[in-house]
């Protein structure tokens, strides 16, 4: 019973950990109807910058406080995130507007290569660390209800909680700054948002720059659980189940999708791995979001979407 | 004014119907395809052969297979390397397992056996559509990617999961030199390529550009998505399938399940898509595109880096590389969404006018 | 007018390349080694410091004043650790400055493709540490040079240890293994010895994939909380390692009972978990880390202070480094070897290549020469026996460096060898190889 909960609150915390992947691919399918592939690139490329700033930054002024150091490594970082949004919009996706998906599906695989590039030839492509003064020792809970006690992972304990704190502060600016507001509409209509005087290439540009400060929170958590080096892009393949299921368009249903998925991969590799060999949670995530697309064409809380003939 | 039509009066439905209606083309297809089989072999060596044109060819004939599936019938996969490894593998299994198997007949078997599990794996096109499509076609990804590691079997029970095979004979022609696998690799695709045409301008071909231009008006007049859908994953998978067990026989001679990874099934789809959804050009246009230009670009930077007297490291060339590669495929998706074929295809307009465009 | 502007572009860009490509580069006697390298992608981190101490020898080789006269030379080609590029990075190179001499390729997808155009080309494919295992058998993979280790030796020598730490093989008995493998043929290799083993001594031994890259192994790691196993052997390659490392610390699984695999222990993998990785146990490859040992200093001295060193000086005698420089070290030795039969101060072809690659003989004093005493063992290899020593021994990673900890171990012959008959028998079978006689290699 004990591992069974800790199997499961594994489950839930990297459930979260996908969701904040996923979040990114959200905000930019629901805003632009772009599937960004270049997600995981941007993740990647967030937390080199993020790492890298971090160490060069003490060198440059001279000065010794971690926490000081961080910050201002974060400050540049999200200035970088926001000058890779502009020029992606900028360079890239004005001249794709109204293409057929799988166009832009590829233009952002292109747009991955770049910032990989990009990001390797400007950052390094060692292996470099994000210490933000994450807890890496476990604790162990409930001692007295079972024996041995359940084991929590602080750092993904803390990690979830920041993933939370995201998603409530991109719900509120969702719902109540008048950005985010214009960013509703022209999810819901283009043509009509603009037909009200909301600026499409600026929301666009906006909705890119918050896709970069999720793939940056993203990034710091993931690179200071894993260290930041160039297999922190392919987390974005882990990520995709949780879209698909939690619907393209739905931010709470990224959410649900990714503890879902968090949930159902632990699961099905601990208790049913040994079974067959083991290692089919990645392609186990992916089944169980087929399985319920098969009910739910368009994702859990995906919007419907009507053909009319 | 050579590439005209005037004057070109047909007098038959025969003659209209046929695969290359003018008759420029037509020759020009034959004096391609006479040049690849005779003229190639006398000039190129051998860097070109393996390196650069037999990978070519086998992987126009996967991305011919993508392209029936994404442009004729309109479903995006991103499972295609998963298919090319239930080809390969299952042409393996033939070839150690049934004796006396000649290995054609163990690569088109291999072809068959990876257009069943496309059939299985495509079912779910019946209810999802689109990017939900896409990504569940990762599913099939995975699961082979997983299942070729891990089910013993299927690699008779080799210790470390990778397989290898002799070089494969032909009614009694040992395919071991690098021309050999050229004119064998050629030869196999010039057949499926024809067939695929014909395929394509046939009943079923109308039939999933139906289903993929709308495809509840094609219910209406009578076609049955369930049928076309699946009969579009199956001949899409029988070609992945035999393009597949080629890579495994021919190209490689030795591989494991990473040879048709995730990369493999992004790199087929950007063939595609590139080259031009729709149009059997567009395959060979797009294969030729991924396959040549990273290694063209690999080998042309340290060349331009010396020019300006410029010692470039080998990372160094490897990121711009990347850097180029994807800003050429954004850059031609923005000139021309609809990839080279439809290039090619505003250039034979022009040409039928040129030099006199007014 | 755009196409016009292009093909001026093009002509320009041809004119100018072929002028580049006309300087002669030719000098008399060169001897040239094609270097298939990865600095880019997800396995940069390990592949860039084997990479630069491979590349440091050829150079320190050079400075030295060759082999006999004969100067190293060399081209790099990066495959990314991806085999199709691999390939074609051989084929691009194979031919160059009158043919390559040895490859190597720091992958075993790559060795396993190559291992295929090794007899044609007539170019050795040299592995140390790496491959299959069974290519040990010369007879069989002629052409296949696993020099120092095969994975099933180094499996054997990592169960010897526990055993010894036990107090004996008997002692094994009933003792949970672990094993947390990378899932590609490479993390599979040891399966077939440990299970072997396995059977012999009694332990249970339980298989924990990990697929790639191996960024992912909550669920691995809570198999491992929940069965508790005696010792956790770890056969990952780059980032794969350094997150079962935090894994292992995530969960509290005590590192010194933890047993890496040589390509799991080095500085990439334990650096940036620092103190989490206390304890924790590798197999050394014969070296460890060495920066005090003669040929490192000679390379600062020669190379580095003079500013032609490859790479950044701190990374100069690190594991992976001394990795590529002893790879690079036992190809320039066979160079010498085989000179020594095809004539002084000659080029030597890849076919004369693979007679000094077979018989190469380097004792303690040749060791010592090359300033690599106490780094490795001798080494002897035969036609029939293509790794030429079978000795390794553990080191510990103490928080800051890595200590050795453990006497020298030889893989058990009376295991290995069967098990290497027994599976190249089965590959001469299917590929229909047919073994060489030990009259074959006096030729």
């Amino acid at each position: 019973m004990a591992f069974f909960l800790e199997t499961l609150l594994g489950g839930l915390m990297s459930g979260m950990l996908y969701s904040l992947v996923a979040l990114g691919f959200v905000l930019i399918f629901k805003a632009s109807g772009v599937f960004n592939f270049a997600q995981g690139a941007m993740v990647l490329f967030a937390a080199l910058a993020m790492a890298r700033f971090s160490e060069w930054i003490p060198d440059w002024l001279g000065m010794e406080n971690l926490f000081v150091a961080n910050l201002l490594a974060f400050a540049v970082a999200v200035v970088v995130m926001f000058v890779v949004a502009w020029l992606i919009e900028r360079l890239a996706l004005r001249y794709l507007v109204n293409q057929e998906g799988a166009t832009l599906l590829m233009a952002t695989l292109g747009i991955a290569y770049v910032l990989d590039g990009i990001g390797q030839t400007i950052f390094g492509s060692d292996i470099y660390k994000i210490d933000v003064g994450m807890p890496k020792d476990p604790v162990m809970m409930l001692e007295s209800v079972f024996e041995g006690g359940i084991l929590i992972n602080k750092e993904d304990f803390i990690a979830a909680l920041i993933a939370a704190l995201l998603v409530i502060s991109l719900s509120i600016f969702f719902q109540k700054t008048a950005t985010g507001r214009a960013l509703r509409a022209v999810a819901d209509d283009h043509q009509a948002a603009q037909s009200i005087g909301i600026p499409l290439d600026r929301i666009w540009v906006i909705v890119w720059c918050v896709a970069g400060i999720t793939a940056l929170v993203a990034g710091i958590i993931w690179g200071s659980k894993l260290g930041v080096q160039f297999s922190l892009s392919t987390i974005a393949l882990r990520a995709l189940p949780v879209v698909i299921l939690g619907g393209l368009t739905s931010v709470p249903g990224a959410i649900i999708g990714g503890l879902i998925i968090g949930v159902g991969e632990k699961l099905s590799e601990v208790y049913l791995g040994p079974y067959v060999g083991g290692g089919i949670e990645i392609w186990f995530a992916y089944m169980l979001a087929l399985v319920f697309l098969l009910f739910r064409p368009q994702g859990l809380f995906g919007e419907k979407i009507i053909d009319r003939v | 004014m050579f590439y005209r039509e005037n004057g070109q009066f047909k007098t038959s439905y025969k003659a209209d119907q046929q695969a290359f209606a003018i008759p420029q083309d037509r020759w020009a297809i034959y004096a391609i395809v006479a040049f690849a089989f005779i003229g190639v072999p006398l000039l190129v060596d051998e860097y070109m052969f393996r390196a650069i044109l037999v990978p070519f060819l086998i992987l126009s004939l996967a991305a011919l297979g993508v392209n029936i599936l994404v442009g004729y019938c309109g479903q995006i996969t991103l499972g295609a390397g998963a298919s090319m490894a239930v080809g390969a593998y299952a042409a393996y299994n033939f070839l150690i397992r049934v004796d006396g198997m000649p290995a054609l007949a163990a690569i088109l078997l291999g072809g068959l056996v990876a257009a069943a599990a496309g059939i299985v794996f495509g079912a779910p096109s019946l209810r999802v559509r689109g990017l939900y499509l896409a990504v569940a076609t990762l599913a099939a990804q995975f699961f082979w990617d997983w299942a070729f590691l891990r089910i013993k079997w299927f690699t008779n029970n080799a210790s470390s999961g990778s397989v290898s095979v002799a070089d494969i004979s032909l009614f009694g022609w040992t395919i071991s030199t690098p021309t050999d696998k050229y004119l064998f690799s050629l030869g196999i695709l010039v057949v499926f390529a024809v067939m695929a045409k014909n395929l394509l301008r046939g009943n079923m071909g109308r039939q999933w550009m139906a289903i993929r231009d709308m495809d509840v008006a094609a219910t209406v007049i009578g076609i049955r998505p369930m049928y076309s859908k699946l009969t579009a994953f199956a001949v899409s998978s029988f070609y992945l399938g035999v393009a597949g067990a080629l890579w495994g026989f021919v190209n490689l001679g030795s591989w494991e399940p990473a040879a048709f990874s995730i990369d493999r099934s992004l790199q087929l789809l950007f063939m595609v898509i590139i080259g031009g959804m729709g149009a059997i050009s567009g395959s060979f246009f797009g294969a030729a595109f991924i396959v040549i230009l990273p290694i063209f670009l690999n080998q042309m930077l340290p060349l331009v880096g010396s020019l300006f007297g410029l010692e470039v490291s080998t990372a160094l060339v490897s990121h711009v590389e990347v850097i180029i590669f994807g800003s050429l495929i954004v850059f031609f998706l923005i000139v021309e969404p609809h990839g080279i074929a439809r290039l090619w295809a505003t250039g034979r307009e022009k040409l039928r006018l040129w030099p006199f465009p007014h | 007018m755009k196409l016009r502007k292009l093909a001026a572009a093009a002509s320009l860009v041809a004119i100018g390349l072929s002028g580049a490509l006309t300087t002669p580069a030719f000098a008399a006697e060169e001897q040239f080694f094609p270097l298939l390298v990865y600095r880019t992608g997800a396995y940069a981190p390990n592949g860039v410091p084997w990479a630069n101490g491979f590349l440091d020898y050829l150079k320190l080789t050079n400075a030295r004043g060759g082999v006999n006269g004969v100067k190293m030379i060399w081209e790099e080609c990066e495959t990314g650790y991806a085999t199709d590029r691999g390939v074609e990075c051989y084929e691009r190179l194979k031919g160059k400055h009158g043919g390559g001499t040895a490859v190597q390729p720091l992958s075993t997808g790559i060795t396993f493709a190559l291992t295929e155009k090794a007899p044609v080309d007539k170019i050795p494919v040299i592995t140390a540490g790496y491959g299959r295992s069974e290519s040990q058998n010369g007879a069989v993979f002629g052409w296949n040079f696993p020099l120092v280790g095969t994975y099933w030796m180094g499996a054997d020598v990592l169960v010897q240890h526990i055993a010894k730490k036990e107090g004996g093989f008997d002692k094994l008995k009933g003792k949970k293994v672990a094993l947390v493998y990378h899932d590609s043929p490479y993390g599979k290799e040891p399966i077939a010895l440990l299970q072997e083993r396995a059977k012999m001594h009694g332990f249970d031994l339980s298989l924990l994939p990990v697929a790639h890259p191996g960024v992912e192994q909550k669920a691995t790691w809570l198999q491992i909380r929940q069965n508790k196993p005696d010792y956790v052997f770890l056969w990952g390659w780059g980032v794969m390692n350094s997150t079962a490392l935090k894994e292992a610390q995530a969960t509290g699984y005590p590192r010194e009972k933890m047993y890496g695999v040589w390509w799991a222990g080095a500085e990439p993998d334990v650096k940036d978990v620092g103190d989490g990785a206390k304890g924790y146990n590798a197999l050394a490859m014969q070296h460890g880390a060495e920066p005090d040992s003669k040929v490192v200093k000679e390379i600062l001295e020669k190379l580095h202070a003079k500013g032609q060193g490859t790479g950044p000086k701190e990374e100069v005698g690190q594991v992976l480094y001394m990795r590529g420089l002893i790879s690079s070290m036992l190809q320039v030795e066979a160079v010498r070897v085989a000179q020594g039969r095809y004539g002084k101060g000659k080029r030597i072809t890849g076919e004369q290549m693979r007679w000094g690659l077979e018989n190469l003989d380097l004792d303690q004093k040749a060791l010592d020469g090359m300033g690599l005493g106490g780094v490795m063992r001798p080494v002897k290899t035969s036609c029939l026996d293509h790794m030429g020593s079978a000795w390794a021994r553990i080191h510990t990673w103490d928080g800051k460096k890595w200590n050795f900890t453990s006497d020298w171990y030889q893989g058990d012959e009376k295991v290995l060898r069967p098990m290497v008959m027994l599976a190249s028998a089965k590959y001469a079978e299917e590929k229909k190889i047919k073994p060489r006689t030990p009259e074959d290699c006096k030729k």
